[in-house]
């Protein structure tokens, strides 16, 4: 796989949020403006970056039986840096997304990477495939953030669109809407990608952490759709 | 009195955290197919949120607040909930094997719930006083099982429709989750007024 397919699958043919269904609190909290999608996807970017940089550089110190919690301890410790960083430089942005930066922690799009990529791969390849899956999930996140913004608020990055923002929706930017949109953002990439054999089904057997438990994959389990 | 009761009941109601806050969505996606995954879940996430918010609480207040050490919170929270998880998990086995046989195998899915994570965070935030946050906790945990076993309930109607092809699966899941949301949006200032 070459430099550019690594970078590309995580737009595409693997986005995080679209495809692989990861990480979907953030996305359906935080998708209620552009602004805040592109600031949680940037946050989330940063620490995908150093986390898979890290733990690919770790990858033959960190003793495979403990890499969960290492794993976890070092995403902690980028998320803690890039919560005082927001905070000292972007206090705005650090106040839309409130919880959430925080929260980036237990974001499954991360350990997921770290476990199925980046303890496996390069130093280069890892930061590559970070930077894709980041690009991913920005651009996810951006998408239902347009759609949430223009249609529910009827403005674009905080500037009014004719028409809309007379008619606006104002249940697309509530709790609801992120659920409704996201639904049919996923119907719709179902739709186009009909042809293709699906990488992943949504369940606990294809869990980031359903290695580490696989006892947890017995009621709960998803059975395949399409 | 008055206001644990309001804590309590708008964190089921009105601050749901599936439901309006976005919390722990992979469980309620993943594991709301059937009943009883679905209350066993729901039960070992209460379980964990008022042992954690237990734990949490006093190392904030105590421990990083009165040092200076506020920034390690997220550090130190997800570490403090991974090792309560495990030693929740090695003490039921042990002393309480009919509990753990029912409740055990959520447990290990529970670390990276963010639901968990989240009301630990939210109760610092909030700034509540311990025994706020333990009602906080457990609002917050009921709320989860009353989202869970709504959406089982559902759930269990949509297996049987004929749902539109790219709907299936997901989509509609994502759809449905939409109307019992739209449903928790009638509770909002009904709290308040009560005591008012």
């Amino acid at each position: 796989m070459n430099t550019l397919q690594n970078f590309s699958k995580g737009l595409v043919r693997e986005n995080p949020v679209l495809v692989l269904v990861l990480g979907t609190c953030p996305t359906l909290a935080t998708s209620t403006s552009i602004v805040n999608a592109l600031g949680m996807g940037a946050a989330a970017t940063v620490v995908l970056l150093c986390s898979n940089v890290v733990i690919s550089a770790l990858r033959k110190v960190i003793p495979d039986k403990v890499r969960i919690p290492c794993y976890i301890v070092l995403i902690a410790g980028f998320v803690t840096m890039v919560q005082m960083l927001v905070k000292a430089f972007a206090p705005a942005l650090d106040a839309a997304l409130g919880i959430y930066l925080p929260l980036i922690v237990v974001n499954c799009i991360i350990l997921g990477r770290a476990e199925m990529f980046a303890n496996k791969n390069k130093i280069f390849d890892s930061a590559v495939d970070a930077l894709g899956m980041g690009a991913g999930f920005t651009l996810a996140l951006s998408l239902m953030a347009l759609i949430r913004e223009v249609f529910g608020n009827g403005t674009f990055f905080g500037m009014p669109v004719p028409v809309l923002s007379d008619n606006h929706m104002s249940i697309l930017t509530m709790a609801p809407g992120g659920f409704f949109v996201f639904g049919l953002l996923i119907a719709a990439v179902n739709k186009f990608s009909a042809h293709k054999p699906k990488k992943k089904n949504f369940g606990c057997t294809d869990c980031p952490s359903a290695s580490v438990c696989p006892q947890a994959c017995g009621s709960g389990e998803e059975e395949a759709h399409d | 009195m008055t206001k644990l009761i309001i804590i309590l009941l708008s964190a089921v109601f009105i601050n749901n955290y599936v439901l309006s806050r976005f919390l722990g969505i992979c469980p309620f996606l993943g594991v709301s197919k059937k009943l009883d995954s679905a209350t066993g879940m729901s039960l070992a996430v209460i379980f964990v949120m008022l042992m954690a918010t237990a734990a949490t609480w006093p190392i904030q207040t105590y421990l990083l607040d009165p040092n200076g050490l506020g920034y390690l919170q997220t550090i130190v929270f997800i570490l403090v909930i991974a090792a309560l998880v495990q030693l929740v998990e090695i003490v039921l086995k042990r002393y309480m094997p009919s509990l753990h046989k029912s409740l055990g195998v959520y447990l290990p899915l529970i670390t990276t719930n963010c639901a968990v994570l989240g009301v630990t965070i939210l109760n610092i935030d909030e700034g509540y006083t311990f025994p706020e946050a333990m009602v906080n906790s457990l609002g917050s945990g009921l709320g989860f099982f009353l989202a869970m076993v709504m959406f089982s309930g559902v759930r269990s109607v949509l297996e049987a429709s004929d749902v539109p092809k790219s709907f299936r699966g997901l989509p509609i899941t994502l759809t449905a989750a939409a109307i019992v949301s739209l449903s928790f949006l009638g509770f909002g200032g009904v709290i308040e007024n009560l005591f008012a």
